[in-house]
C-alpha cells in the first residue's frame, strides 16, 4: 500500500491515425501534469489538494476541455463546470455555468468549504467568484480558434459531439489534419490516495461542443462524473447525458461496497458492461492503492503512478 | 402485485404541536393529489404521466416548496428545480434556476423528451422554455410562464425574514424561529415553517417504474444554489427495481447519493425495498437531514424519514390508502 494517483484529459473516439502534432502535446500536457501531482503526494500534500492541484494544471491548458480550451455552446460562448469530492469525509463542492472563472475547479473546492451549500451555478455561482476573489478573465482567455473551428463544424452537421466524433465526411478516408487533428480533447479529472487511504476525486470540463445554453453534464454531478468515498475516488469522462443517466461514479464505489469486488472488477463492469459503446471511461483509486482506467471508447487521454514507481502515459490501450 | 403509489410534502423537523390550520391543508392537499394519482393508474396511464401529473398538482399548491409557494432565495427570489426518470429507459430530465415557469417538472420532462440534453438551468432553462411556448403559440403540454410574483407567498417572505435574523439556511422545517427565553412559538413563524420539497413514485401493474420530485430549495439560499431535487441519483432515481423521490436537506441528500443508493442496496446486496429504504435513510445518513418515498417493481411501498416528520400518502391497488405526517407511535 502506497499512494497513488491517476489522471484523464478525456475519453471519446480519438482515431488512432491522430497526428503527431495533435498527439505530442497533448501527452507531454499528461506527463506534466502527472509529475506535479506525484511530487505533491511525495511531499505528502492532502489527496484533495493534490486533485485541485492537477486539474487546475490541466484546466490551464488549451489542449483539453477544461478551463482555457473549453469547448463552445451554441452561443459560441463558455460554460465551465468542476465537482471535487474528499473521500474521507465525503464533503464535496460543484459549480457550473461559469463565463470567467479561470480555474473552476478550485471555486468548487471554495464552495465546498466557504459556503453551507454543495453546488452553486450560472450567476450565483459568478457572484460567489467575485466576493471570494478568484481569478477571472475575459471569455476571450478561455476560447481558442480550434474551438470556434469545432462548434462551426457542429453546426453545420446540425449535432452536439463529445468534440471526439469524426468531423464532416467527405466522402474520403482522409481526415485534414485541420479537423480531425483537432477533434481529439476531452473533460479533464484526477483521483488520488496517499498512503494513509485519504481519498479525493475532481473533474473538470466545458461540456459538449454546440451544447445549449444552460446544459449541464456529468462533471458537476456528485455519484455521476466524481465520486470519493472510504474505499475509492473515481472521475469519468465521455458522453455527459450516458454518464448521469448511469451514475457511474457512485455505481464503481457502491459495488465495491454493497458486493465486496475489486476496484478492477467493478470499474471494469460499470464501463463495458453496463455502458453502452463509445460513452465513458473513468480513473480510479482505491484506498488500497490500487489504479483502474477503464474506457469503452477508441482512446482515453490519461496517466498514472504509484509509490512503488510505476507510471504510465498512454491513449489507446497496449494491444 | 398491482399499481402502488406514494407522494411526498417534505420531511423535515414538524413539530407535533403543528397546529390544525396549518395541518389540514396539508393533509387534505396529500388526499387530494393522492386521488389524481391514483385515478391516473387506474385509468392505465404510463408511472412517468402519473407522476408528472401528481407533482404538477403538488407544484400548484402554495402550502408546499415546491412551485407556488416556493421559498426565497437570500435576494428574495424564487428559484425552483426539479427532475423527472423513468425507470424503464432510465431517461431522465431535470431543471434549476427556473423564475416563471408555472411547473419544473413538466419542463425537466420536456428536456427529456425535446432536447439531446438531461439537464437544463437557469438563463438556458428559461429560453427553452419560452422557445416551447412559441413555437405551439399557447400553453404546450403544461409549460406555463407568469411573473415570478405568482410563486412567492406571504409565509414565505416572512419565513426568509426570520431565516435572515437568525442568520440561517434552514430547510423550512427548523421550527424554531429567534427564542425570546419563552417556549411559546410564535404561529407565524413555527406554524409556516413545515413545508418542503414536494415528489411523488409510481409503479403500475406491469412494474414499470417512474419518479419526480420539485422544489424551491432551502430558505436564505445563496442565489444559484442547487439542492438534490434536480441531481439523478440524489433526490430521485427510478430504474427497473424502485423509484426513489427524497426530501430534506439537500446537501446531505447529495453527499449521500440517496436515491441511488437505496436501489443500488436492492441491485447489489439483495436487500428488500424496505431493507435498501431503513438502510439508507437511518444507517447511512445523519438523523433530521432526510425522508424519502419509494416503490418496487413489485408493488411494494416504503415511506422512510429520520427526521421529526415527513408529509406524505400512498395507496396501493389492493384499496388500502393512507396520509400521514408523523411516525407511529412504536420507536422502530
Amino acid at each position: 500500500m502506497g499512494w497513488a494517483i491517476a489522471l484523464h484529459g478525456g475519453a471519446g473516439d480519438i482515431p488512432l491515425s491522430l497526428t503527431l502534432g495533435s498527439r505530442q502535446p497533448r501527452e507531454e500536457a499528461l506527463h506534466h501534469c502527472l509529475q506535479i501531482g506525484v511530487e505533491a503526494l511525495k511531499a505528502k500534500k492532502p489527496p484533495l489538494d493534490v486533485v485541485e492541484l492537477v486539474v487546475r494544471e490541466l484546466e490551464n491548458i488549451p489542449q483539453f476541455n477544461a478551463g482555457k480550451g473549453s469547448v463552445l455552446t451554441n452561443k459560441g460562448t463558455v460554460e465551465m463546470e468542476a465537482s471535487i469530492m474528499d473521500g474521507r469525509t465525503k464533503n464535496c463542492g460543484a459549480v457550473s455555468g461559469l463565463k470567467t472563472v479561470v480555474n473552476a475547479v478550485s471555486l468548487a473546492r471554495l464552495v465546498m468549504e466557504k459556503t453551507p451549500h454543495v453546488y452553486l451555478a450560472f450567476h450565483g455561482a459568478e457572484e460567489f467568484a467575485k466576493e471570494q476573489g478568484v481569478e477571472t478573465a475575459d471569455s476571450s482567455h478561455f476560447i481558442t480558434a480550434e474551438n470556434v473551428e469545432r462548434l462551426k463544424q457542429a453546426k453545420e452537421a446540425h449535432r452536439v459531439q463529445i468534440d471526439y466524433t469524426q468531423p464532416l465526411q467527405n466522402g474520403t478516408k482522409e481526415e485534414t489534419s485541420n479537423t480531425n487533428g483537432e477533434v481529439q480533447l476531452g473533460t479533464v479529472g484526477c483521483v488520488a490516495v496517499d498512503s494513509y487511504g485519504n481519498l479525493a476525486s475532481a473533474t473538470s470540463t466545458g461540456g459538449l461542443v454546440n451544447k445549449r445554453v444552460g446544459r449541464i453534464g456529468d462533471s458537476p454531478i456528485i455519484g455521476a462524473g466524481t465520486y470519493a468515498n472510504e474505499l475509492c475516488a473515481i472521475s469519468v469522462t465521455g458522453e455527459g447525458e450516458a454518464i448521469l443517466r448511469a451514475t457511474i461514479a457512485r455505481d464503481v464505489a457502491a459495488m465495491m461496497e454493497f458486493k465486496g469486488v475489486s476496484l478492477e472488477e467493478a470499474a471494469s463492469y460499470v464501463i463495458h458492461e453496463c455502458m453502452p459503446k463509445g460513452t465513458a471511461g473513468l480513473v480510479a483509486v482505491s484506498a488500497a492503492g490500487e489504479v483502474a482506467m477503464p474506457y469503452n471508447t477508441t482512446g482515453m487521454f490519461r496517466a498514472c503512478a504509484t509509490e512503488d514507481g510505476y507510471s504510465e502515459v498512454a491513449i489507446w490501450s497496449a494491444s | 402485485m398491482g399499481w402502488a403509489i406514494a407522494v411526498h410534502g417534505g420531511a423535515g423537523d414538524i413539530s407535533r404541536s403543528l397546529p390544525h390550520d396549518r395541518r389540514q391543508p396539508r393533509e387534505e392537499a396529500l388526499r387530494h393529489c393522492l386521488q389524481i394519482g391514483v385515478e391516473a393508474l387506474e385509468s392505465n396511464l404510463p408511472p412517468l404521466d402519473v407522476v408528472e401529473l401528481v407533482v404538477r398538482e403538488l407544484e400548484n399548491i402554495p402550502h408546499f416548496n415546491a412551485g407556488r409557494g416556493s421559498v426565497l432565495t437570500s435576494e428574495g427570489t424564487v428559484e425552483m428545480e426539479a427532475s423527472i426518470m423513468d425507470g424503464n429507459t432510465m431517461r431522465c430530465g431535470a431543471v434549476s434556476g427556473l423564475t416563471t415557469v408555472v411547473n419544473a417538472v413538466s419542463l425537466a420532462r420536456l428536456v427529456m423528451e425535446k432536447t439531446p440534453h438531461i439537464y437544463l438551468a437557469f438563463d438556458g432553462a428559461e429560453q427553452f422554455a419560452r422557445e416551447q411556448i412559441h413555437l405551439h403559440c399557447r400553453i404546450f403540454q403544461g409549460v406555463e410562464i407568469v411573473d415570478s410574483s405568482h410563486f412567492i407567498t406571504p409565509e414565505n417572505v416572512e419565513r426568509l425574514k426570520l431565516a435572515k435574523e437568525a442568520n440561517r439556511v434552514q430547510i423550512d422545517y427548523n421550527a424554531q424561529p429567534i427564542q425570546n427565553d419563552t417556549k411559546k412559538e410564535k404561529p407565524c413563524a413555527n406554524g409556516d415553517s413545515q413545508i418542503g420539497t414536494v415528489g411523488c413514485v409510481a409503479v403500475d401493474s406491469h412494474g414499470n417504474l417512474a419518479s419526480a420530485t420539485s422544489t424551491g430549495g432551502l430558505v436564505n439560499k445563496m442565489s444559484g444554489r442547487i439542492g438534490d431535487t434536480p441531481v439523478i441519483g440524489a433526490g430521485t432515481y427510478a430504474n427497473e427495481l424502485c423509484a426513489v423521490s427524497a426530501t430534506g436537506k439537500g446537501e446531505s441528500i447529495i453527499r449521500g447519493t440517496v436515491a441511488r443508493d437505496v436501489a443500488a442496496l436492492m441491485e447489489f446486496k439483495g436487500l428488500s425495498l424496505k431493507e435498501a429504504a431503513d438502510c439508507v435513510v437511518h444507517e447511512r445518513t445523519p438523523k433530521g437531514t432526510v425522508g424519502l418515498i419509494a416503490v418496487s417493481a413489485a408493488g411494494e411501498v416504503v415511506m422512510s424519514f429520520n427526521t421529526t416528520g415527513m408529509f406524505r400518502g400512498f395507496a396501493t391497488e389492493d384499496g388500502y390508502s393512507e396520509v400521514a405526517i408523523w411516525s407511529d407511535a412504536q420507536v422502530e
